[in-house]
């Protein structure tokens, strides 16, 4: 087993809220392969995308990392100073984010961003950044005449390619993408997905993918990690828990999206809310809503116990070795 | 380039309403002041004196109203605002540019120094939000904005002047210096909480988090990528708020009795100079206007989307 | 939608101006004022306009700031003027606020010419610089009277408001529940006042506090050149006095400060509300101390 580039370690964010601090990442663990494509997926809300946030170290005020650790090719990045840490930025770990529209400075040119990025981390010429970023816009099949245009004059799905293309600049080992698609339309999203799957296969980055919607992931992802309520419960390959969730949240959310294949279902959702994270309940935090509840659930908080290659945090899955 | 030919056109159909403004508010004053002021100035005046009256009223005697309309615009438009006789029956042009260079240089250098120095304070406030310039420059600024103009000017002449005794009270180069620091005193503090409220709302937009996450140098991130973003609505602030900056610059120049086109055009009133004051609020206007059509330029050359259609 | 919202936003201003102390100031300031409004006599131990004292006696028990060069009371004639000076900021912010909801909101709402005609009256008088032009109606009227003061005021200051809120007001304009209740055929009248205006309520505020600061410093400004009425009892013709005698040159500093702390002080109370009905607005302004990080990582 080669080292894994990502090792997140008993992760946890708190937000300062009016009413005390909320936990929005209950202590996150799991590995990431080089060349690893893992997506999150799970309702809004459920930390999903402070996770990423957190491992980026982007998270900001009044969200705030309070223990754990993120090893990226065995440096811990929490202990690093903001000086290092920044050195390291775009190199090693890059990020697209959700609404490209936002995410790009309105009163620069496509070039100029790029180029800031180059400017920042390396000491290219001028003539060898417009090569790399000319570069970059081919992979992503976008013109490379746009390079003097200003954001709001590219379309959507051209924006969020654009992303993509600044974040592949340095060659990084690790791409995080915090719900690049949901502002595009299916067949936009289809198209940027396999684009994405197409670099990552020529140029062996890790992906970090981050969606409320799996049925985006579950053609592309290598494995897949279903988040509720700042935890995850369930971590395996993607088509073993597409087709055959353990955890009543995971079965529950894979009942909610139908096949366009197959019987004609009954969609179901999940009743009841998800629970405070200010004051979350003992035990099972998915218990009260979970219809297979036991008092065992309500009363002890479970595990992500790991058996074959498939973790699930719930008692009736892997049960509670007793006291 | 569309986006400034229309601002012009805006501007001059302003300026157009303030000469019609100006022309028919003493016809439309109860009493008809217009009349009555001629009629009050007749026989002590010589002819020319008499005729500059007219011709900055648009009171042509026997003319109708539309015909004298039409010879007050094109005499102010021409620059013909006749003779100031509370000023020793200079013509009122010759009065005013003596008087303009004083206003220009310290006015006019002092806001920018004023917007410039708030701007940067406040960008540099909301940057380290939770420090301590965030935390002492709002309260003590909103405050300290809110003070009329000329009580700061009447509070440092007491307070440099008589009671430090650095300088001599009145006229010279030390009531430059006085003015100069009242107007930034003042006006620095609109500027500083503006700024600091466009700044914290930029920084928490995606783009500077993007910025963030590229690893871009701090500093750069502050001008290029939040500062310019959050400084665009600032501008558009600066050209509104400059009639606001011209009536405190008007009533500092009066209270350090500072020759400049402020403290003219009140002596002007005190005197009954209708030429001249009718001039002194042309020029008023046609600067006002002139600055705003700048910082337009200035928001066009930052912002590439006005530069398209707006 | 309607009435909850106004009575969820008022409780909410109740709560917040009993937790945020720029808020807390402002209001205490602001109520102390408005008791000497409504009731002068209780504060003027003397009659302000009485000369009956000897002139340019320094602060002492009888006279806490001093008497004037003509032998007033200077306290006196401070509390009396504090009526003229808070009651011009609030009839013109009253006045200045309803022009401005009334032009900003129907140019938003009806669109089309309608709004590019308001919109293009409301720039004018935005670019046209207001104090000349207040000084130039003054000095036609010779001593303006409160009344004069007022509707020059209001005429030259509600242009800023009704673009601020005009701006507002579009973006409100189409969002669902506004379109909902288009499409369930209610009346505009309705759809304005009951839907559209209650969620601009504190841009509203801040436009009141932001007219009523405006009228006041261009009140007093007036009022110290000597365009009003220099024989009524505001700070403004005490300013206008205090710097006619020189004031300061004859060692009466109280006399010429005095008024000027009351005009700050009153500009302070509603500079402060303005700023914290911004944070109500706009949460996001709120002061951020580092004792709150503090707490959260312990």
């Amino acid at each position: 087993m080669t080292t894994p580039i990502l090792e997140v370690r008993d992760l946890k964010v708190e937000y300062s809220t009016a009413a005390g601090p909320a936990e929005a990442v209950s202590g996150v663990s799991f590995d990431l392969a080089p060349g690893e494509f893992l997506a999150i997926v799970g309702e809004s809300g459920c930390g999903k995308s402070t996770l990423l946030f957190s491992i980026a170290q982007l998270l900001t005020y009044p969200a705030e990392t309070v223990g754990g650790s993120v090893k990226f090719d065995g440096v811990d990045l929490t202990t690093l100073s903001a000086e290092e840490l920044r050195q390291r930025r775009w190199r090693d770990i890059s990020v697209v984010m959700q609404s490209a529209m936002n995410a790009l400075n309105p009163t620069l040119s496509i070039a100029a961003q790029l180029a800031d990025a180059c400017r920042a981390h390396t000491d290219w010429d001028d003539d060898k950044i417009a090569h790399r970023s000319a570069e970059v816009l081919n992979m992503v099949s976008i013109d490379v005449t746009h390079l003097k245009s200003f954001p709001f004059q590219l379309s959507g799905g051209m924006r969020q390619r654009a992303m993509i293309a600044m974040a592949l600049l340095l060659e990084p080992k690790l791409i995080i993408m915090d719900e690049p698609t949901s502002a595009l339309d299916v067949v936009a999203q289809r198209s940027l997905m396999r684009q994405v799957e197409n670099l990552r296969r020529e140029l062996g980055f890790a992906v970090l993918f981050v969606t409320h919607d799996m049925s985006v992931v579950s053609h592309f992802s290598d494995r897949l990690a279903v988040m509720y309520a700042g935890e995850i419960v369930e971590l395996g390959p993607t088509r073993e828990v597409f087709d055959r969730p353990r955890h009543p949240y995971s079965s529950g959310l894979m009942d909610a999206f139908p096949s366009i294949v197959g019987e004609m279902k009954e969609l179901t959702g999940i009743a009841g809310n998800p629970p405070s994270l200010v004051n979350p309940p003992s035990g099972c935090l998915f218990a009260p809503r979970c219809q297979f509840a036991t008092d065992e659930c309500r009363q002890f908080r479970p595990e992500l116990i790991t058996v074959d290659g498939l973790a699930v945090r719930c008692h009736l899955v892997n049960p509670r070795v007793a006291k | 380039m569309r986006f400034l030919v229309r601002r012009l056109g805006f501007l001059l159909v302003a300026l157009w309403a303030a000469l019609t403004v100006n022309f028919f508010i003493p016809r439309l004053m109860p009493g008809n002041p217009a009349e009555a002021i001629l009629a009050q100035f007749h026989g002590r005046l010589n002819p020319a004196a008499l005729k500059a009256i007219e011709v900055a009223l648009g009171i042509g005697g026997h003319q109708n109203l539309l015909t004298a309309y039409f010879e007050y615009l094109r005499n102010t438009l021409t620059g013909n605002f006749g003779i100031s006789f509370s000023q020793g029956n200079d013509t009122v042009s010759s009065v005013i540019s003596k008087a303009l260079p004083w206003s220009i240089g310290l006015v006019g250098i002092s806001t920018i120094l004023g917007f410039l120095l708030g701007t940067g304070l406040g960008a540099i406030a909301a940057w380290r939000r939770g420090g301590v310039l965030d935390n002492v420059l709002p309260p003590t600024f909103i405050i300290v904005s809110a003070f009329p103009y000329f009580w700061v000017g009447l509070l440092s002449i007491w307070f440099f002047s008589l009671t430090l005794n650095w300088f001599p009270t009145l006229g010279g180069y030390t009531a430059t210096a006085n003015t100069a620091f009242t107007i930034v005193i003042t006006s620095v503090g609109g500027w500083i909480l503006t700024m600091r409220n466009n700044m914290i709302t930029v920084v928490a937009e995606d783009y500077v988090k993007m910025a963030r996450a590229k690893g871009l140098r701090p500093r750069r991130i502050l001008w290029q990528y939040a500062g310019r973003n959050a400084l665009l609505p600032n501008l558009t602030g600066f050209a509104m708020s400059l009639g606001f900056v011209i009536s405190g610059a008007i009533l500092v120049e009066y209270v350090f009795n500072y020759p400049g086109v402020g403290f003219l055009l009140l002596q002007a009133v005190n005197n009954e100079d209708y030429p001249l004051m009718q001039a002194l609020f042309f020029l008023i206007t046609v600067a006002v206007l002139v600055a705003i059509f700048i910082s337009d330029i200035a928001t066009a050359l930052l912002d590439p989307r006005t530069r398209n259609n707006r | 939608m309607k009435r909850p919202h106004l009575l969820r936003l008022l409780a909410a201003a109740g709560r917040f101006l009993r937790r945020d102390k720029k808020a807390m100031a402002g209001s205490i300031i602001l109520f102390v004022l408005l008791v000497i409004t409504a009731f002068p006599s209780w504060f003027t131990p003397d009659d302000p306009a009485a000369e009956i004292y000897s002139p340019g006696m320094a602060l002492s028990w009888a006279h806490p700031l001093g008497t004037t060069s003509f032998g007033q009371d200077v306290f006196s004639q401070l509390m009396a003027g504090t009526r003229q000076s808070v009651m011009i900021a609030l009839v013109v912010g009253f006045l200045c606020t309803i022009l401005s909801v009334a032009v900003g909101v129907t140019a938003a709402y009806s669109g089309g010419l309608v709004d590019d005609a308001l919109s293009l009256v409301t720039d004018v008088i935005l670019v046209i610089p207001t104090f000349p032009l207040i000084i130039v109606i003054a000095a036609y009227t010779k001593s303006a009277s409160f009344w004069t003061i007022v509707f020059v005021l209001v005429v030259t200051g509600w242009s800023y408001g009704a673009r601020q809120l005009r701006v507002q007001a579009l973006s409100l304009r189409n969002r669902d529940y506004l379109l909902a209740a288009r499409a369930r055929g209610e009346a505009s009248w309705y759809i304005i006042s009951v839907e559209l205006i209650p969620p601009m309520t504190s841009l509203i505020v801040a436009n009141f506090l932001g007219a009523a600061l405006y009228a006041v410093l261009a009140a007093a400004g007036l009022q110290f050149v000597g365009l009003g009425n220099v024989n009524t009892e505001s700070w403004g013709t005490m300013l206008y006095w205090a710097q006619n005698n020189e004031a300061l040159q004859a060692g009466l500093p109280l006399w010429a400060l005095a008024p000027g702390i009351m005009i700050a002080v009153l500009g302070s109370a509603l500079a402060l509300l303005n700023y914290a009905f911004d944070e109500v607005s706009n949460p996001a302004l709120r002061p951020v101390t580092t004792k709150r990080r503090k707490k959260a990582a312990a």
